[in-house]
C-alpha cells in the first residue's frame, strides 16, 4: 500500500561550532497523495538532503513534524526505502548478497530472500553479475543493485536522494527510465531530489521547486503529462513548456 | 692500545675479503668457488634453506611481486633468474660468511663457521633440545597474541565507540606504550613469576597496542552513511555489529594482526631474557655464557623462522578473509 507523507512546519536548524545556528530547512508544509512521484529541486544547500534524511527518520526535526500516513515519523521504518547519492553497497558481499541485505535484516528466511533477490535481477539489468563484487561493477550497475535494495523491502514510500546524480548522462537517463517502468508497475509513493530539470519533468508527477537556504517551497508545478511516459515525449511541446516553467521558478527561488 | 691495534688489523682483514670480491678476476672466482664447494659441506643445507624460504616468500606474493616487470615473465631463462634470486642472495651471504671464517678475520667463537652452526643445528635438533626451548617459545607467543589481540579488540570496541572510555583510557594506555616493554618486563615477572605465565603477559602487553589502534580506526572508519543504511533498515545493534562493522573494520583488523604475530615474538623473548629456565631466550642467554656461538644463531635463526612463519599464517589469513579485495581490484 502506497503511503501519504503530509511535512508540516518541519524546519532543521544546525547547531554551528562556536554557538551559532545555521537554518538548513524550513520550515516547510507540504502533502503528498499516496502513489503520487514527486521532485524536488533547488540551489545546492537548500537542506533538500536534510529534509530526506528528517523524512527518514535518521534526524530530528528542530520544529514541526513529519507523518507517513497519518503516523508521525519519528524513528527509520521499514516501509520506507531510502537511497542516496552513492550506491552505499557493502564491498565485501556480491551484489545478490547486498540485495538481500534488508530482508535479511529484517529476519526473511534465506530461501525466501534469495528469490526474492533473484526475481529482481532481470528488471534491474543484473541478471549476469548476482555474484560479482561492488568493486568490478560500473557506477551505473552499482547504482541499480542500490535500487533493488531498495525494492525488495516493497515500501510504502521510496526517499531518493539524487540517486542518479552521480551518474554519467546517458546511464542517467535509461536508469531513470527503468525506474519509472518499475514505479508504473509498483506505484509506491516517491520522493526524490534532484538536480536535473529534465528528469524531475519526465518522472514526477509534481515538482517542488525549493528556495535557497534555509530551503522553502518556491514553486510547486503540476506535471499533467499523461503516463505511462516516453523517452520521445521529452522532445513535445508540452514538455518543453513545463521544463521552461520549472526553469523560471528556480531563476526566482 | 692493543685494543685499537686489534681493531685495526680487523679491519684490514675486512678490506681484504672485498677486495677479493671486488677483484673479479676468473682465477680468483673459481678459486672462490672451489673453496666454497669443497670446503663447505653444507651445500645441500644451503640449496634447504634457500628452498625454506622461498617457500616463505610464496605466501605474500607482494613479496617477491613489486620487483617483476610484467614483460619478464614471460622469458623463462629470466623467469628462473628471478625465482634463483633469492636463493642466489642467500648463496651470497653464505659465501661472504664463509670467506670471512676461512680468512679467519674472526676467532671462530666470534664467527664460527655456517658448517659449525649447521652441526650444531643438526646436534641441538637430534637430541630434542631445540624442540623443547622452541615449543616453549612458541607457546608463549601463540597465548601471548591471542590475548593480547583479544584484549586490544574488546577494549578498542569499546573506545572507538564512547567517547568518555576514550578519555579515560586512551592516557593510559599510550603511556603504557610509551615506556619500553624491557624496561618493566622485571616486574611482570615479579608479579607472574618466571614460567609461562609471564612471558604470555608480554607478549600480550606487546601485541595489545598496535592492535588496539588498528580496531579503533577500523571501527571508527566505517562510513557514516552504511551506518545510516543500517539505522534505515532498522537494524539491531547485534547485526550492526556483525553484518557491518566487523566485515567494514576487517582489513584495518587483519594488517594489525600480521603485526601482532611477529611481535609477539618478540614480547616473548623478551620475558624470555629476563627470567625464564626454558625458551629460545633462555637458549640464547645460556648458550652466550658459554661462549657456544653456533648455538646463539640457530637459536636466532629459529625465531626469525617462527616469526616469518607467523606472519605468512596471518597474510594467508587475511588473503582468504579479503578475497573480495584482490576481486574489486582485477576490474
Amino acid at each position: 500500500m502506497p503511503a501519504r507523507i503530509t511535512v508540516s512546519d518541519l524546519a532543521a536548524v544546525y547547531q554551528m561550532p562556536g554557538g551559532d545556528t545555521l537554518p538548513a530547512l524550513g520550515p516547510v508544509s507540504f502533502h503528498i497523495e499516496a502513489g503520487s512521484f514527486v521532485c524536488i529541486l533547488g540551489p545546492s544547500g537548500c537542506g533538500k538532503s536534510t529534509l530526506i534524511r528528517l523524512l527518514a527518520g535518521l534526524q530530528r526535526p528542530s520544529r514541526g513534524q513529519a507523518f507517513l500516513n497519518d503516523q508521525s515519523i519519528i524513528q527509520p521504518s521499514r516501509r520506507v526505502g531510502l537511497m542516496f547519492q552513492d550506491a552505499n553497497l557493502m564491498p565485501w558481499r556480491t551484489v545478490l548478497d547486498n540485495l538481500v541485505l534488508p530482508l535479511e535484516v529484517a529476519g526473511v528466511p534465506k530461501p525466501e530472500r534469495l528469490a526474492a533477490a533473484r526475481a529482481l535481477l532481470p528488471a534491474l539489468g543484473l541478471a549476469d553479475f548476482e555474484g560479482a563484487y561492488p568493486g568490478e561493477l560500473s557506477g551505473g550497475m552499482a547504482q541499480r543493485v542500490a535500487l533493488g535494495r531498495v525494492l525488495i523491502q516493497k515500501p510504502d514510500a521510496l526517499l531518493l536522494d539524487e540517486p542518479f546524480g552521480a551518474l554519467d548522462a546517458m546511464t542517467r537517463e535509461r536508469i531513470s527510465l527503468d525506474l519509472l517502468e518499475m514505479w508504473e508497475r509498483q506505484r509506491q509513493t516517491v520522493l526524490m531530489v534532484t538536480h536535473d530539470i529534465h528528469e524531475a519533468v519526465l518522472l514526477a508527477d509534481r515538482v517542488l521547486v525549493f528556495s535557497r537556504r534555509p530551503g522553502r517551497i518556491a514553486a510547486d508545478i503540476r506535471v499533467s503529462l499523461p503516463r505511462p511516459r516516453r523517452l520521445e515525449d521529452t522532445y513535445g511541446a508540452a514538455f518543453g513548456q513545463i521544463a521552461g516553467q520549472v526553469r523560471a521558478a528556480i531563476s526566482q527561488a | 692500545m692493543t685494543v685499537w691495534m686489534e681493531e685495526g688489523k680487523r679491519y684490514c682483514a675486512v678490506l681484504r675479503v672485498v677486495s677479493v670480491l671486488c677483484t673479479w678476476d676468473g682465477v680468483f672466482l673459481r678459486t672462490l668457488f672451489w673453496l666454497c664447494l669443497v670446503k663447505m659441506p653444507c651445500c645441500s643445507a644451503v640449496r634447504t634453506t634457500g628452498f625454506l624460504i622461498m617457500q616463505l616468500n610464496a605466501f605474500p606474493k607482494s613479496l617477491t611481486r613489486p620487483l617483476a616487470l610484467p614483460q619478464v615473465g614471460r622469458r623463462p631463462l629470466r623467469r628462473l633468474i628471478r625465482r634463483l634470486t633469492p636463493l642466489l642472495a642467500l648463496a651470497l651471504v653464505l659465501f661472504g660468511w664463509q670467506m670471512v671464517v676461512l680468512l679467519e678475520v674472526y676467532p671462530a667463537f666470534i664467527i664460527p663457521a655456517p658448517a659449525a652452526v649447521l652441526e650444531k643445528a643438526v646436534t641441538v635438533v637430534g637430541d630434542g633440545r631445540l624442540w623443547l626451548h622452541a615449543s616453549t617459545t612458541l607457546a608463549a607467543v601463540l597465548s601471548g597474541l591471542v590475548v593480547g589481540v583479544l584484549a586490544a579488540l574488546v577494549l578498542g570496541y569499546a573506545i572507538a565507540k564512547s567517547s568518555l572510555l576514550d578519555a579515560v583510557l586512551s592516557p593510559l594506555v599510550v603511556a603504557l606504550q610509551s615506556t619500553p616493554v624491557v624496561a618493566y618486563a622485571p616486574l611482570l615477572i615479579i608479579w607472574f613469576g618466571s614460567g609461562l605465565t609471564s612471558k604470555i603477559v608480554t607478549g600480550a602487553l606487546i601485541v595489545f597496542f598496535p592492535m588496539l589502534i588498528n580496531t579503533v580506526v577500523g571501527i571508527r572508519g566505517v562510513p557514516s552513511d552504511l551506518r545510516d543504511l543500517m539505522r534505515a533498515m532498522q537494524a539491531t545493534r547485534w547485526q550492526t555489529f556483525i553484518k557491518l562493522e566487523v566485515p567494514a573494520a576487517m582489513p584495518v583488523l587483519l594488517s594489525g594482526l600480521k603485526i601482532s604475530a611477529t611481535l609477539a615474538v618478540i614480547g616473548a623473548v623478551v620475558g624470555e631474557f629476563v627470567s625464564a629456565n626454558a625458551g629460545l631466550g633462555f637458549l640464547i642467554n645460556l648458550a652466550r655464557s658459554q661462549y657456544d656461538t653456533p648455538l646463539v644463531i640457530v637459536a636466532v635463526l629459529t625465531l626469525t623462522v617462527m616469526a616469518r612463519l607467523l606472519y605468512g599464517l596471518a597474510s594467508l589469513v587475511e588473503r582468504r578473509a579479503l578475497a573480495w579485495q584482490s576481486r574489486a581490484r582485477r576490474d
